[in-house]
């Protein structure tokens, strides 16, 4: 049983909270530290920088990842950029401007002190990222270059060209590879964790499955950082990698971690829209886009004239018109919804109706065809792959599709979840962009946590915990590897008729029409209806080729997917609960007459955080609250106009 | 559109291989090979055969876990690009496509047209990196790097580690992918101070992992799908010349 939760946000003014922590905080001696002993779970962003910074620190660390090496963890796919409130544009950015836009962008569902710590930590990442020699954009005269970027109204984004993600990460992994090195960190690449283990509460190691042999083995530590991203393929197509999942995480609220605000899901405007029923992934045009291209549909409905025969003023330009002051550049959910609007409207594009132009006509007119192919080029490149078309020529067709997940784990002030010596870093936990996430912080949130908040407050857990590491023959250990097995078995036996994959789809058109872009109670409620027999036709039904003891993807798939069908329903009866509209949570009876979101303050100015129930069999999940309340800043409904 | 597949299946690393013929049948042309791929192993799962195992994650060209050699062609025939990228409206209808995993002696198979790439990852952790703590960074605008160096850096950086410039070569060898680790530190004054000991070790690691030398055939390039230039092999040689040098110098 869990009693009231606490946020354990040091006291004091916003701006000094966090150097009044690092202050105080407790720390570990060297000669402790080469006792203890740290597992992280997960190597992008995050796990990455956290494993390369705690060995660096000189603790023993062992990095989990389930691809084949670390430096393919899906942070390499973040395409525009990373913000940071240095304010080399001279145009008025702050640390509180950072903060401010973040927390509002958010649809104010975050946690101020939380975000006022990221934005804070934002520009020692900058100056982190570029002693490794990540290659950012620069001047000619040798300075760094910045961009705009959706949701603000200042540049402070940092970018490698189209591939931001791609250079964060491996300068992240780059550290890694030094600790590896060092021998401080070992690597366990081809591993997936399928267990959190507990000893008297607390986390004190995992259970996982070796991918290439098969070979179920038990790790123990002194502290489980999870850094294992988010869950955005619960819907099947989503921009995540094929093999981004929740298990980690949900393996964790099973032995009773909090799962904080499931609800929260960003839909990504700028994707390539469906294109056939085999589809297996969707493809993100990174938002910078924005900046040049302008969004517009027809004005007439099923006008199925070529783009270039419609004339200006047959064109509706909906960002533009709706948001006059931030135009294109307006956040992320009221993008996608507006685009959603807009096809739901008849005017959609494309072949089946569910597309937007993203027309870089009038850029090309002014900049020049060269200027876009230097700021775009390998995103043009990636739309031709894709869809056959040039978008120098004609406008590129995009439509929303899942993106990110701002919920995840509960943590509190020191990134530690409910269950003691549990750390939850990255997109894997629930922290920072409450209810919408804004562009180019993603990347921000990762990296701030892996270098400069978990190495900070893990001591303050580790200081009291030398000399308490248990033995992996620990009854504890037994248990959870026995269970694991069994459920590994388990699902082999049946060998049924439908394959994983099969499963995994129905899952997701289920998932992205009931609790997608827009929700409503009725269809909230029966998807809650069907997903329990959908499950139950899984483990009825499920045809695994092979067995445990060797490489199965089939095998990994089921395993993941297996989870997917319990983490629905969570997702779905948070959604529920959550009656009114905020952020990426667009509730179809709480808006403005303007169609805006509508959020209810009063009632629901909180982090939902569910604790699992049941033994074995899923119950109803038991609600807790942690108020939110802002100090710092005034609740203001959202407005881009 | 419809295919007819040769396959490479090979159960286990140890056990020996060979090629095993599908069909692919009822074939959008927007459909990517991969996902081509998916539709067979759907087929065969729901036929109690075990499925092609291959790897890939990000789908879209970033994250270099897809590793196949398509018609003898590292990635496939459609360069740059990674095999994720590949679609089929590229192949004429009916064509036979052969389909192996990555092939180097650097690259053992763990099964069907799965590859062990460590390999690669030992040679970054022999010196692939600058030596900055966390923490310990100087205000990021103080060191001034004229555009045109860190252009130049991000082409070698852009490196997504596939390994398809070791399968490609006749020699299966990886000057391609340690150049341009090589190549990115080296251009950014960051990453000079280390870079004596970088490339003398990244180079021996190379070699002790079993990857052969470069005689400028330039498959390298031609495969690569981040287009990085086989002019970074010269700047490696440069690199190692003048680190060999400073070495005996006594430096």
């Amino acid at each position: 049983m869990i009693g009231t939760l606490e946020s354990k946000v040091p006291s004091g003014p916003l701006a000094s909270k966090w150097s009044g922590y690092k202050d105080h905080a407790r720390l570990v001696s060297p000669a402790n530290r080469r006792k203890l002993e740290v597992i992280v779970v997960g190597s992008g962003l995050a796990g990455g920088a956290a494993a390369a910074t705690l060995g660096e620190q000189g603790y023993h660390v062992k990095c989990f990842c389930f691809q084949d090496s670390p430096r393919r963890a899906h942070s390499i796919a973040a395409q525009g950029g990373i913000n940071a409130a240095k304010n080399y544009q001279n145009d008025g950015d702050s640390v509180f401007r950072l903060f401010y836009d973040t927390i509002k962008g958010g649809d104010f569902r975050s946690r101020e002190a939380n975000v006022y710590r990221l934005a804070e930590v934002s520009n020692l990442i900058i100056d982190q990222c570029v002693e490794q020699g990540v290659p950012f954009a620069r001047e000619y005269g040798g300075l760094l270059a910045n961009r705009s970027f959706g949701g603000a109204q200042v540049s402070r984004t940092f970018y490698a060209r189209g591939q931001t993600g791609q250079q964060l990460l491996l300068g992240a992994y780059q550290s890694l590879c030094r600790q590896i090195d060092a021998k401080t960190v070992s690597m366990f690449p081809h591993t997936e964790m399928l267990d959190l283990v507990l000893v008297e509460g607390h986390a004190k190691g995992i259970i996982t499955r070796n991918l290439v042999s098969g070979k179920i083995e038990v790790h123990a530590a002194d502290a489980v950082v999870l850094a294992t991203g988010g869950y955005g393929n619960v819907f099947y197509l989503s921009t995540n990698a094929r093999g981004s999942n929740v298990t980690a995480t949900y393996r964790a609220y099973k032995k009773g971690a909090l799962f904080g605000n499931p609800c929260y899901t960003q839909i990504h405007p700028t994707c390539i829209p469906v294109s056939g029923q085999f589809q297996s992934k969707l493809t993100l045009m990174s938002e910078s886009l924005r900046n040049d291209g302008r969004v517009w549909v027809p004005a007439k409905k099923g006008d199925q004239r070529a783009p270039s025969e419609i004339p200006d003023t047959e064109r509706d330009y909906y960002l533009e018109r709706k948001y006059p002051s931030y135009g294109n550049l307006a956040p992320r959910d009221i993008s996608s919804r507006s685009a959603k609007e807009a096809c739901d409207d008849g005017r959609g594009v494309g072949p089946d109706g569910r597309g937007v132009f993203l027309d870089f006509a009038d850029a090309i007119g002014r900049l020049g065809e060269k200027t876009i192919r230097e700021r775009y080029g390998n995103l043009f490149d990636i739309y031709e792959k894709i869809t056959g078309e040039d978008a120098y020529k004609q406008p590129m067709r995009i439509y929303p599709a899942v993106h990110y997940t701002m919920g995840g784990l509960w943590v509190d002030y020191n990134l530690m979840s409910n269950v003691p010596g549990l750390h939850v870093i990255g997109e894997a936990n629930f922290s920072d962009h409450g209810a919408n996430r804004l562009g180019a912080s993603a990347l921000m949130q990762g990296l701030a946590d892996g270098y400069f908040v978990l190495p900070y407050t893990l001591p303050t857990y580790l200081a009291g915990q030398i000399g308490k590491r248990p033995a992996v023959d620990h009854p504890a250990f037994r248990q959870a590897e026995t269970e694991v097995r069994a459920r590994i078995q388990k699902m082999v036996n049946v060998y049924g008729t439908r394959t994983v994959d099969s499963f995994h789809r129905e899952l997701g058109l289920l998932m992205w029409d009931k609790c997608g872009m827009a929700r409503n109670a009725s269809g909230l409620r029966e998807a809650l209806g069907r997903i329990p027999a959908l499950r139950e036709e899984f483990w009825g039904n499920v045809r695994i080729p092979g067995t445990g003891e060797e490489y199965n993807q089939s095998l990994e798939r089921a395993g993941r997917v297996a989870d997917y069908l319990e983490f629905a329903e969570l997702m779905c009866i948070d959604a529920l609960e959550r009656d009114e509209s905020c952020g990426g949570h667009f509730r179809e009876e709480h808006q403005t007459p303007e169609g805006e979101a509508l959020r209810n303050d009063e009632k629901f100015a909180a982090v939902f955080a569910w604790e699992f129930q049941g033994n074995g069999a899923i119950e109803t999940p038991r609600l807790h609250r942690e108020a939110l309340s802002f100090e710092s800043v005034e609740l203001a409904q959202r407005s881009y106009k | 559109m419809n295919f007819n597949l040769r396959v490479w299946r090979q159960k286990t690393g140890e056990g020996k291989g060979g090629l095993v013929d599908y069909k692919a049948t009822d074939v959008s042309p927007h459909t990517s090979f991969l996902e081509m791929l998916d539709v067979v192993n759907e087929r065969l799962a729901e036929k109690g055969e075990e499925p092609i195992a291959f790897e890939s994650d990000c789908r879209e060209g970033i994250c270099g876990t897809c590793s196949l050699t398509i018609d003898g062609e590292a990635h496939g025939p459609d360069h740059p690009g990674a095999a994720c990228q590949l679609y089929m409206r590229r192949f004429k209808d009916g064509a036979t496509i052969t389909v192996e995993p990555f092939r180097a002696r650097a690259f053992g198979v763990v099964k069907d047209l799965v590859v062990d790439r460590g390999a690669l990852d030992r040679i970054v952790q022999a010196g692939g990196f600058v030596s900055a703590r966390s923490g310990s960074a100087p205000e990021a605008n103080s060191i001034l790097v004229p555009k045109h160096d860190a252009d130049l850096a991000m082409e070698a950086a852009a490196c997504i580690g596939c390994g398809a410039c070791a399968a490609a070569c006749p020699n299966a060898s990886a000057m391609l992918f340690t150049s341009a680790k090589v190549s990115h530190l080296a251009l950014l004054p960051q990453g000079r101070p280390e870079r004596t000991e970088r490339v003398l070790r990244m180079v021996a690691q190379m070699d002790a992992e079993g990857f052969g030398n470069c005689t400028n055939t330039y498959e390298c390039e031609a495969v690569c799908p981040a287009e990085i230039s086989a002019s970074f092999i010269a700047k490696l040689n440069r690199e190692y010349a003048m680190a060999t040098l400073r070495k005996r110098a006594g430096e």
